[in-house]
């Protein structure tokens, strides 16, 4: 658990007051300036949180292992206060990310090792790709982000100066094999989560607008945050989401004073947080880079998959996606944990976090969803 | 320290770090004070730095930055505009009204004051600027308006400036801290104990408590900062956050604790080395010192005060004005809307070169494929607004089924996007128990705390929600006033009991809503239903439902279909 602000530590030179980035002169003169060549790096990487640093949330950390370790889980929808960390536990397990193989100059990262994923470009290139590793990308989707750039536009430049006709990817494109992170989702206006929605489904971005047809690789895990007591979300689309997880400030003071401490800490001095928590993140990295190898060896027993039917089956949850997602997570778990089989053990402790959402309402029911999964696993799994 | 020395302190410290700080929500009407303590502010920022006014109709384009038309136009390749967000960088930006600011300005202004940078993804443009500001949120919201608590949250400072006579305003000198006190190895601790005790739940405080104490050291050329300033920063920050003030420690309080807590470190060092109380009951001790003792009960009381900390605040007031506005352009027919000449004219804007071909003229060519359309955000959005009678006539019983009909009416009314609100009337009058909302959860809390007993205003009941009705409607949605009752109204609407009068003002009212064409319903929730609650339903020209027997599920579904 941290709270955000990672930019907001003070200056620590006690002569300089107010502290002042170097750019301000630059950027204090109102008006205009011409728009960098969409070439240069547009979002340098902030700085970040070490994942291994975070204090207690150990679900949304669970949840987030899960889905780097098997992103056909579906997204991960975090339910909490603003500040509860999400943002910098999404960034700090990207950083942590063994770096991944692409095609270089490919603008949308594609994999070399998955020639059937391949876009356009890269397809009808004649010979060997040239390939370079890159980080895995994590792509915020800003608020007051419009269409065009999401999906990707007419590359405006070209056509004014140039009188030319191309396409310039949008945030999905840079997103692919990566993470891409809403913020506040349910302040997204609907057109746009149902398009998000679509594309994380399938995988593929699909763009027919402005005279162009494109087709593109978006494969990503989508990971969107929301209050619930700002408004709930569309039933259809929780139901998207692999997995739920709900985050809360904690209230036991050791823990709090925890917190405050570490993340006081690394406001001080970034460098030197990082440094003493670099151990603890390699350890992690790992782990995952483990999960992943052992995940394709990994199968799920038939009582396993018969005890996620009866689970689902007990809780009245819509479809088949529920149940897929059970034994996905279930197995990732498995692999992250190094088990040698999917066990009942590892489909009792994830059901909260990939059922708790799918559930049908029901308002006189006082008890949440968590209780309702937690009761149902109880009765079905007991021995 | 007096109030204002407070103010003009906080105005210092949030000028030397806008970003670091956040900023402060300064509760005042308009007046001189709040002037005065305004141009304080200006003094203290450094004269390079900006500071901004952000009018609450200003649009995401202006705020966040985007495709400026004119010049690309003219220039023939796109130029950004810089937002005003990015322009504040580095100072201060100054929010008026800040009661009424829109769901979406407040997560604009907490994902910048989070990231100390604007990101920007509109008309094709993709850009990073830095935007490291503090934000001044000018609050004089009254009732129920409440600056959205998320943005709160990340400020440091809250002051009160309402109670401040106008000849107090004047400039004072900078309160000199003489003797810093040792500084304390464990102050976050401390602070998180503290924080702990005055029962503010988000970490947010400590933290920037702790961060005060430091600029405040840092303003008077130290290095650490020592106790006081913990202290003093303590009491400001931590003070106007606190939702409950603990009991004062009995054994150790008034001649330990006193000399140390009070701000001005005159003879309190001193003692410290015998046997100083804990860093964390010294600023407790400083934060109840400060509040006034009007304020403190206020406090206890719970609720009494304007900007009680209540998650969830942010979502009723804020969602009516966001209606009947612009949201936003999409390709479009203008004769199904209204045509977006703008954006029209930036779609059509790159394709010129293209299109003008050999014979080179002038005229800017559009084609129908860029016609845009404004959307606006106002749907027809039904709310669903139930009057229950929660008075002793009404048995208890049937209040809880009127509880379970309106939670089932949410759950469906959630999918549809459709919203709720509930009002209660009951002793001398009505109240609004849950203003219109979609969230489920805030709904079921409004719903538990409903008391029943008391006799039955039905005209207040039936005159709040018309009037209810009417905000509604202001608000671009579609009112819908269930009502709840046996019709048996006994209490009149100038307060004194007596059936016959209640039951003429009950008619009156009832005649007022129709007279403003609300779609109601009446379900008698009487054993034997009777003439009276007929008669109502015919005077507000609503549908009647005796509904004796009915259970949440059968209300509900006579609900739905009536609807």
């Amino acid at each position: 658990m941290i709270v955000n602000g990672s930019t907001r530590a003070m200056s620590r030179e006690p002569a300089r007051v107010p502290p002042l980035a170097p750019e301000a002169d630059a950027i204090r003169a109102p008006g205009r300036t011409t728009v960098p060549r969409p070439d240069a790096e547009p979002h340098p990487a902030p700085p970040t949180f070490p994942f291994s640093a975070i204090v207690g949330q150990d679900e949304m950390r669970q949840a987030l292992l899960i889905a780097a370790v098997d992103p056909s889980v579906g997204g991960v929808l975090v339910f909490g206060d603003r500040g509860t960390g999400k943002s910098t536990a999404i960034r700090g397990l990207a950083a942590l990310l063994p770096p991944m193989r692409a095609v270089a100059g490919c603008p949308y990262a594609c994999d070399p090792a998955r020639p059937g994923d391949l876009c356009h470009r890269c397809r009808d290139h004649a010979g060997g790709l040239e390939t370079h590793t890159v980080p895995v990308p994590v792509v915020d989707l800003p608020l007051g982000a419009t269409e065009d750039r999401v999906v990707g536009a007419l590359d405006l430049e070209r056509a004014l100066t140039q009188g030319q006709k191309a396409f310039e990817p949008g945030l999905l494109a840079r997103a692919n094999r990566g993470f891409l992170y809403i913020d506040e989702v349910n302040l997204l206006d609907d057109h746009l989560v149902d398009l998000l929605l679509d594309v994380a489904a399938s995988g593929v971005n699909t763009v027919e607008r402005e005279g162009l047809s494109i087709r593109h690789p978006a494969r990503f895990v989508l990971v969107g945050s929301g209050n619930p007591e700002e408004g709930e979300l569309r039933p259809q689309l929780l139901d998207r989401f692999g997995l739920a997880v709900e985050v809360t400030t904690p209230t036991d003071l050791p823990t709090r004073i925890d917190v405050v401490r570490r993340r006081d800490a690394y406001e001080r001095d970034p460098a030197a947080f990082r440094a003493a928590y670099a151990e603890a993140d390699r350890a992690i990295r790992d782990t995952l880079t483990q999960a992943r190898a052992h995940l394709p060896s990994l199968t799920v027993p038939d009582a396993t998959l018969e005890a996620a039917a009866r689970l689902c089956l007990a809780l009245g949850t819509d479809g088949l996606r529920g149940e897929l997602t059970l034994m996905r997570t279930a197995r990732a778990l498995a692999a992250l944990e190094g088990a040698e089989t999917v066990g009942l053990d590892h489909l009792a402790r994830i059901a909260p976090a990939s059922l708790r959402h799918r559930l049908r309402r029901n308002p006189l029911d006082e008890s949440g969803s968590t209780a309702r999964v937690t009761r149902a696993v109880a009765e079905v799994l007991a021995p | 320290m007096t109030a204002w020395a407070d103010a003009l302190l906080v105005a210092r410290l949030a000028a030397a770090d806008p970003h670091g700080t956040g900023g402060v929500v300064v509760r005042a009407g308009a007046g001189p004070v709040r002037e005065a303590w305004l141009a304080a502010l200006r003094n203290a920022l450094p004269a390079a730095l900006p500071i901004r006014r952000m009018p609450g109709s200003i649009t995401d384009a202006r705020l966040l930055g985007g495709l400026d038309l004119p010049a690309t136009l003219a220039a023939g390749r796109p130029v950004a505009e810089t937002g005003l967000l990015a322009e504040t960088h580095g100072g201060l930006l100054v929010v008026p009204m800040a009661e009424r600011l829109s769901p979406g300005h407040a997560a604009h202004l907490a994902a910048v004051l989070d990231a100390g940078a604007v990101r920007v993804e509109r008309d094709g443009l993709g850009r990073c600027c830095p935007a490291r500001l503090g934000v001044i949120l000018l609050d004089e919201g009254q009732g129920d308006e409440a600056v959205p608590e998320a943005l709160c949250d990340r400020l440091a400072f809250r002051i009160d400036l309402t109670d401040i006579p106008w000849r107090d305003a004047v400039p004072l000198e900078d309160p000199c801290v003489a003797d810093p006190g040792p500084p304390d190895a464990d102050a976050l601790a401390a602070l998180c104990r503290a924080a702990d005790a005055l029962g503010i739940a988000s970490l947010r405080g400590p933290l920037l408590a702790a961060r005060v104490a430091r600029l405040l050291a840092r303003l008077a050329g130290r290095d650490a900062p020592g106790e006081h300033d913990t202290v003093l920063a303590a009491r400001l920050v931590l003070g106007p956050r606190a939702t409950r003030m603990p009991e004062p420690v009995p054994e150790a309080d008034a001649p330990e604790t006193d000399p140390d807590a009070a701000p001005e470190p005159e003879s309190g060092a001193g003692q410290d080395d015998q046997n100083p109380a804990p860093l964390d009951e010294r600023m407790i001790e400083a934060v109840r010192s400060a509040l006034a003792p009007g304020l403190l009960a206020g406090l206890l009381a719970a609720g009494a005060r304007p900007r009680q900390p209540q998650a969830g605040k942010a979502g009723a007031p804020a969602a009516s004005p966001r209606a009947g506005r612009p949201m936003g352009a999409r390709a479009g027919d203008p004769r199904h809307g209204r045509l977006a000449l703008v954006e029209t004219l930036r779609a059509a804007a790159p394709w010129q070169r293209l299109r003008q071909g050999a014979g080179e003229s002038r005229r800017i060519r559009i084609r129908p494929q860029d016609l845009r359309v404004t959307r606006f955000v106002q749907r027809t959005q039904t709310t669903t607004i139930f009057a229950v009678d929660a008075s002793g006539s009404a048995a208890l019983e049937r209040l809880a089924e009127a509880k379970g009909a309106v939670e089932l009416l949410l759950s469906e009314a959630y999918i549809r996007r459709d919203r709720v609100a509930v009002l209660a009337f009951r002793g001398m009058g009505a109240e609004v128990i849950l203003p219109p909302t979609r969230a489920l959860a805030r709904a079921r809390r409004g719903l538990s705390a409903l008391p029943g007993g008391g006799g039955t205003p039905l005209a207040a009941g039936l005159d709040a929600a018309a009037e209810l009705a009417r905000t509604v409607r202001r608000g671009g949605g579609t009112p819908v006033v269930v009502v709840l009752t046996d019709g048996r109204a006994n209490v009149a609407r100038s307060g004194p009991a007596g059936r016959a009068q209640a039951g003429a003002d009950a008619l009156s009212a009832a005649a007022g809503l129709r007279a403003d064409g609300v779609r109601t319903i009446l379900i008698d929730t009487a054993a034997r239903p009777q003439d009276t609650a007929r008669r109502l339903a015919e005077a507000m020209g609503g549908r009647y439902l005796p509904l004796p027997y009915a259970d949440a599920g059968a209300m509900s579904a006579a609900i739905r279909a009536a609807t």
